[in-house]
């Protein structure tokens, strides 16, 4: 191997989607090119263009380590989030980020996400109880028992870090905007499997045209999810609950009073 | 600098984001077969009654549009509705186990590197047996319109 392949092996090509609506420029590539180890990610090559060659390029990124769910883009033609996927994993001398699919464009590689959350927000999810334990006057507060059968039904669905990468792949979020889209509704399934959760109406609100019955199979927010969420499992299992195919024999855990700051105090 | 078309403000894949269904694996193929097998069947339907339906014009219009049928490109065309007909219906009852919960694994404690349960080796079988169906029907089709 000579000198010039050791110096092409090391480099790559990042071709980077532009576009900013506010100044009225056209969508457009733009190419640079990038050093790279075999460790090095694409948004370590996208960071790396921020500083050496273009800095008015627009990113969203945090953790840095797959957990905040911002550095979500479309690589390839694939959603995937940069901070977890390897350069060298790719196996190609060009690599194109653009944006997000089915996500409205902010900026260059940054999408709103509005319109996820409303959806996110719109399945209610959060634990309730139907004895109001958060409004109680006299703030009793409960420890809830649960097996690690119970926690197995639902801990999987937890794990969504809402990257958005789920609804990005889905063909149904592509061509209907009032489509929950796979993250709202694996998480209904994971509130719903909850032994902790006494909602008697969670189902109601994904019980429409433009809700669940939406969902055809396609499988590619399970292939994309990058924490093994497996959103498709969870809409097929919440639909089976909805079709009376599985019994909603749900026991509700068994709730244990814990003390209160007056039992405290005479302690 | 590449200049390319500016997407809609929705940025929605739309139509685009189903007619390529190569990017995703075995199971979104299987999607796009089953949506465009179904909308063919239903455009053969629709062409199906239109056909039946010369008949109230008495034995020669229906003999005469019966001959359509009767040329090389007709047999063809009836091949590939057989095929559609079946890779749709064996692929169909496939799905109505999935929607139904049956055959996608249970929920578990997620390990890397992931592998989707709901993914599994009995759908990857279920969308093989369609396909492996779907081309003996059309070989069968053909032996039987184009045999002697």
């Amino acid at each position: 191997m000579n000198n010039t392949d050791s110096i092409n092996e090391d480099k790559i090509v990042l071709k980077v989607y532009r576009e900013n609506r506010g100044q009225k420029s056209g969508a457009h590539y733009d190419r640079f090119e990038v050093p790279y180890k075999k460790w090095t990610t694409v948004l370590d090559a996208l960071l790396y263009v921020k500083s050496y060659n273009d800095p008015s390029i627009a990113i969203r990124y945090s953790c840095r380590m797959a957990m905040c769910g911002s550095c979500g883009m479309k690589i390839n033609g694939i959603p995937r989030l940069a901070c977890y996927t390897k350069i060298s994993e790719l196996e190609t001398s060009t690599i194109e980020c653009e944006p997000l699919s089915n996500f409205p464009i902010i900026r260059d590689l940054v999408t709103d996400f509005s319109l996820f959350f409303n959806h996110h927000k719109d399945i209610q999810p959060y634990i309730q109880s139907n004895e109001g334990v958060e409004t109680d006057t006299e703030k009793k507060t409960f420890s809830f028992y649960q097996s690690p059968e119970d926690v197995d039904r639902y801990l999987q669905f937890s794990y969504c870090i809402k990257c958005g990468l789920c609804n990005s792949a889905c063909p149904t979020a592509g061509t209907d905007l009032r489509f929950p889209g796979p993250q709202a509704l694996a998480q209904l399934y994971r509130y719903y499997a909850d032994t902790r959760d006494e909602s008697k109406k969670r189902l109601d609100i994904v019980d429409d045209r433009h809700g669940i019955w939406r969902c055809h199979f396609a499988g590619s927010c399970s292939k994309v999810c990058p924490k093994g969420v497996d959103p498709a499992l969870g809409i097929q299992l919440l639909r089976s609950y909805m079709l009376g195919i599985s019994k909603d024999n749900k026991e509700l855990a068994k709730k244990i009073e814990i003390n209160t700051d007056k039992d405290n105090n005479s302690n | 600098m590449e200049e390319i078309e500016q997407p809609s403000r929705n940025n929605l894949e739309g139509l685009k984001g189903w007619l390529n269904p190569s990017r995703y694996g075995w199971e979104r193929i299987s999607y796009w077969f089953q949506r465009l097998t179904g909308v063919f069947l239903l455009l053969y339907f629709i062409g199906h009654v239109y056909e039946t339906s010369t008949i109230v014009n008495g034995q020669n219009a229906w003999e005469s549009f019966l001959e359509l049928t009767q040329t090389v490109w007709g047999h063809l065309f009836l091949i590939l509705v057989i095929g559609a007909c079946t890779f749709h219906s064996a692929n169909g009852i496939r799905l109505i186990f999935t929607h139904s919960g049956i055959g996608l694994g249970t929920p578990g404690r997620p390990d890397y590197p992931y592998s989707p349960s709901s993914l599994n080796y009995r759908q990857k079988s279920g969308i093989w047996i369609a396909l492996i169906l779907s081309a003996a029907a059309m070989y069968y089709g053909f032996n039987i319109l184009f045999g002697e």
